[in-house]
């Protein structure tokens, strides 16, 4: 192949010299006024380009040079004075070449100085011309002499407002001519197809691709006469333009041509041609690609709509949305080997449009929906990931659109579509869902919507295969459990019975999820539902709802079940806090029952299922902050849970948490409230046994490294009997606590023990608050007073 | 001038789903200098969120953090300041001054921040202040109805403190603003 390009440009670079060296005697004859020599050495230089060795790239490049060379002789032709010839005799003179092809170059270029005259009708030349032009058959030859035609002619047409408009000459007759040279253009072009040597397809498609444009261009001539407004396009232009399109059977032409009819004229007519336009497209060829031709006219005729708020009832007027749906049905049903990606692809533009155009009109929407689920239905199984990212992308528009995903779940037909992605692509869809719920900050608040929002990300709420959730990346995994877990959040009623529906469903729908699943959903539902009990603690009476009645007692059923459902996993840290939680919410519903059970179940998790010893610190104390809390329980009940907890806080595994949880467990005794326990006694009992746990821990320090360990604990239980010795328990005295401190000193200062800064500054601050409350003046600092220092 | 933002209890996911917009279009980076976070984030997302705001972050450990390997307190030095931080669900009976002025005078400390309870207050006492954020997202507390989402900002100037208090009431964020002055300032450690 190299050797034909090399070639090619051999030949190239002859036919170039061959123009200068004619045209420099052609100027020589120019310069003295020489027609007859201008005319014989024109002629030579023209017929450089009768030549048939050029592609198309590289015959352009030969044709420039004639095409300027032409221009200096049109302008000694017009000049009558230098050559003494009229223009009608020159015109009648030029045919005397003896070549076609030169002849017909020059026969235009004088055509073009004879209408500039006037000496004829415009229409006269120009029919002649384009006639006439019909010896050249050749299709690049032709093409390129057509071309020039077209050029020339170009401001010499006789539109509207035209120097060369008339009585006899009118639009029309531009029209008419324009119309003219591009069938025969197209005719050429096509024929390309056909002729020339037995070359590589591609080839051949190539070279007729970088012809195009001269074909295009009468197109672009049309759009630009004045004189063609829409009744003209209508009834004329279009009419004849499609003719040509249909008739010449190629694929290539038809594609480009179809292409350039929609960029080149503008909207409105597209709009008003809409039926004219759209029945062409049955009759192309079956390989031409109408779908991109289809999918340009829509994302055109949405521009068109997005431009201004105007045009939007001409839609309506010409029935926009019905005609290009029926025809991309008509399309689809046609073409039975349609790939699925290129269905799904003109839908996405039907749907673009419709939501420029008709965003208000769901049920269009829906509509276009429903034909893509029809067209889905006859594809088996959708593998293709390019179709699969299209249904995304057309389900995602009118999320994008009414930034509301409650609008989107009225549409019947959106559930449907899911239904045909693959588990991988339901999932992608159902985050965008969720972000898009999460961007907007919506709300959703009926139970109906909340179960098809359900439904639809099914993918992520449970397996649906069994291949899925071992593939799945862990972090992603997670991010997809947490939007979940951050959507139940979205959903919200501020009616009970509704609320309640609301958190059945979503119960209903991740009871399914799995062990994996269950961490994440259970408890954002839990927190839900406990919201709930809450809003009913304000209100009067209970809620008789439908089905259910809307008590707390009732949620705390559901609640139950939600936790032990977590015994699966098994996840017992977060089934105890969640416990916990319930008792509190109980508590305040002044359910002494309901609460007590769920200190059992909460104590059960921690003997049987909670072994790591710091967690065990963390979960006690849990159960004593809520606990020291309850106002529920009678004196029996309560007892039994506060000597569990003291229990278990002195058999934690370190002494150190041992201490800290029982002198914790103190405040289980003092409830400052006005009817709260105040047990003074059992109080000092708890800080006393605290001590003896620190007096234990300290010996085993000495015992095990040689010294002490550190003071603090001894501090921390200081600090305690001051904060029941201020709030008024008489079983703590002064000089137990003036015990204390030199018990302290002792110990800071024994010989074993190595300094430790922070338990002095601990007791410095101590010893400082002792100090600022005895200053404080009235019971306060007369009862610390009593503390000698 | 150093801003300190100090905020927690967002229980994301468990109990919000995000920060209210309100709250985001504030919180802009490159305006703090530190954050210190009493915990219940709950999941690295909101860590991560948190450190485009600055990446000087503190956040001690929630009961519901999904990270266990936050530490239960945490103490730090600003300008002339020591803060100490700690959730607070470790400190019975929770929520009680009194119990919290003892964790503080542990800490050896000027102002203490905790969390647990989802209700801000800023209190002093002869031992320095004690400052609660409040839940950043308004989640559901067992121990106070009605919360508000609120965070606080400390403007620590010198021997100054300015405690700016953000509450998002009905819709409209509302500011109120506390000041503290220390008397003496922070000597190092000499033991």
């Amino acid at each position: 192949m190299l050797n034909g390009t090399e070639d090619e440009e051999k030949w190239l670079a002859e036919g170039i010299a061959g123009i200068q060296h004619y045209a420099f005697f052609m100027h020589r004859a120019l310069d003295s006024n020489n027609l007859r020599e201008a005319l014989k050495y024109s002629a030579q230089m023209l017929s450089e380009l009768r030549t048939s060795k050029l592609p198309p790239h590289k015959y352009y490049e030969l044709y420039m040079r004639a095409f300027d060379e032409l221009k200096r002789l049109e302008l000694f032709f017009k000049d009558e004075s230098k050559h003494g010839v009229s223009v009608v005799d020159l015109y009648e003179l030029v045919q005397h070449a003896g070549n076609i092809l030169p002849r017909l170059y020059l026969l235009c270029t004088v055509g073009s100085i004879y209408i500039k005259s006037k000496e004829a009708p415009a229409k006269e030349v120009l029919k002649d011309l384009v006639e006439m032009c019909r010896g050249v058959q050749h299709p690049i030859r032709g093409l390129f002499l057509r071309s020039y035609l077209a050029q020339i002619s170009r401001d010499k047409l006789p539109d509207i407002g035209s120097e060369y408009e008339g009585d006899a000459d009118t639009v029309i007759d531009a029209v008419e001519f324009v119309l003219q040279n591009f069938n025969e253009m197209n005719k050429l072009w096509v024929r390309m197809q056909h002729q020339g040597p037995g070359g590589v397809k591609e080839k051949r498609e190539k070279e007729r691709s970088e012809l195009q444009d001269l074909v295009g261009k009468n197109l672009h001539v049309l759009s630009q006469i004045e004189g063609v407004d829409l009744e003209m396009y209508k009834e004329t232009v279009l009419p004849r333009v499609l003719e040509q399109v249909v008739n010449c059977k190629d694929d290539l032409a038809q594609y480009y041509l179809m292409d350039c009819i929609i960029q080149v004229f503008p909207d409105e007519y597209h709009l008003q041609t809409l039926e004219t336009l759209l029945s062409a497209c049955p009759q192309l060829q079956p390989t031409v690609d109408v779908k991109t031709v289809l999918s340009q006219l829509m994302d055109r005729l949405s521009n068109y709509a997005a431009s201004s708020a105007d045009v939007l009832p001409e839609f309506l007027q010409v029935e926009a949305f019905s005609k290009l749906s029926n025809a991309i049905g008509k399309v689809i049903e046609a073409q039975v080997d349609m790939p699925a990606v290129g269905a799904i692809t003109l839908y996405v533009s039907l749907l673009t449009f419709t939501l420029r155009v008709h965003p208000d009109r769901l049920d269009y929407v829906d509509l276009v929906l429903g034909a893509c689920v029809k067209k889905l239905s006859n594809i088996p199984e959708l593998e293709d990931r390019r179709a699969m990212k299209q249904v995304v992308a057309l389900l995602s528009a009118p999320l994008e659109k009414y930034n509301d995903i409650v609008t989107a779940l009225t549409l019947s037909n959106y559930p449907r579509v899911m239904d045909h992605l693959d588990i991988g692509t339901n999932k992608v869809m159902a985050m965008v869902i969720i972000q898009s719920i999460m961007k907007n900050y919506s709300c959703i608040s009926t139970a109906d919507k909340v179960e098809v929002l359900f439904e639809l990300i099914k993918g992520l709420i449970k397996d649906i295969d069994d291949a899925d959730v071992d593939e799945l990346d862990e972090e992603d995994f997670k991010e997809e459990q947490n939007s979940v877990a951050r959507l139940i959040h979205t959903l919200y009623n501020d009616e009970p019975e509704e609320m309640l529906k609301i958190i059945c469903i979503v119960r209903k729908h991740t009871m399914a999820g799995g062990p994996k699943r269950l961490p994440f959903t259970v408890s954002s539902l839990v927190f839900s539902a406990l919201r709930l009990v809450r809003q009913l603690q304000g209100l009067e009476g209970d809620i008789v709802g439908e089905d259910v009645p809307v008590t707390p007692k009732k949620i705390f059923q559901l609640l139950t079940q939600m936790i032990d459902s977590l015994s699966a996993v098994p996840s017992p840290e977060l089934a105890l806090r969640l416990y916990l939680q319930c008792a509190e919410a109980a508590n305040g519903c002044d359910l002494e029952h309901v609460a007590y059970e769920y200190f059992t179940q909460a104590f059960v998790l921690y003997e049987e299922e909670i072994a790591d010893s710091k967690a065990q610190v963390t979960a006690i104390h849990l159960i004593i902050g809520t606990l020291q809390r309850m106002n529920v329980f009678g004196v029996e009940n309560r007892d039994t849970l506060t000597h569990k907890a003291t229990g278990y806080s002195a058999r934690l595994l370190k002494k150190v948490d041992q201490c800290r949880a029982v002198y914790a467990c103190s405040h289980l005794f003092w409830v400052d409230d006005q009817d709260g326990i105040k047990d003074g006694e059992r109080v000092l009992l708890c800080l006393k046994r605290a001590l003896r746990i620190a007096n234990a821990a300290q010996q085993m320090a000495n015992v095990a490294r040689g010294s002490g360990g550190p003071v603090t604990l001894f501090v921390e239980i200081l600090n305690k009997y001051l904060y029941f010795f201020e709030k008024g328990n008489g079983q703590i005295t002064s000089s137990a606590i003036e015990g204390l401190i030199e018990l302290i000193n002792t110990e800071t200062h024994c010989d074993s023990t190595s300094p430790d800064s922070i338990s002095d500054a601990f007791l410095a601050s101590t010893l400082r608050y002792i100090q600022f409350q005895k200053q404080k003046g009235s019971v306060a600092g007369e009862k610390f007073e009593s503390i000698k220092l | 001038m150093v801003l300190v933002l100090a905020l927690g209890d967002l229980h994301i996911p468990h109990r919000a789903a995000d920060l209210p917009p309100k709250f985001k279009s504030m919180l802009v980076p490159g305006k703090i200098q530190h954050i210190i976070c009493t915990g219940n984030l709950c999941i690295k997302e909101v860590q991560d969120y948190l450190k485009t705001l600055c990446p000087d972050l503190h956040i001690t450990r929630g009961e519901y953090d999904e990270e266990t390997r936050y530490p239960e307190t945490k103490t730090l030095t600003i300008g002339q300041f020591k803060l100490g931080l700690c959730h607070g669900h470790q400190v019975i009976p929770w929520g009680d001054l009194d119990s919290l002025a003892m964790l503080q005078r542990q800490l050896d400390v000027d102002i203490l921040v905790t969390g647990h309870t989802h209700q801000f207050t800023a209190y002093k006492h002869e031992g320095g202040v004690v400052i609660n954020p409040g839940s950043a997202t308004g989640a559901y507390s067992s121990i106070t109805y009605d919360v508000n989402p609120s965070f606080v900002l400390m403007d620590i100037d010198g021997l100054r403190v300015v405690v700016y208090v953000y509450e998002l009431i009905d819709g409209e964020v509302k500011v109120d603003k506390i000041d503290f002055k220390k008397t003496t300032a922070t000597t190092h450690s000499a033991h």
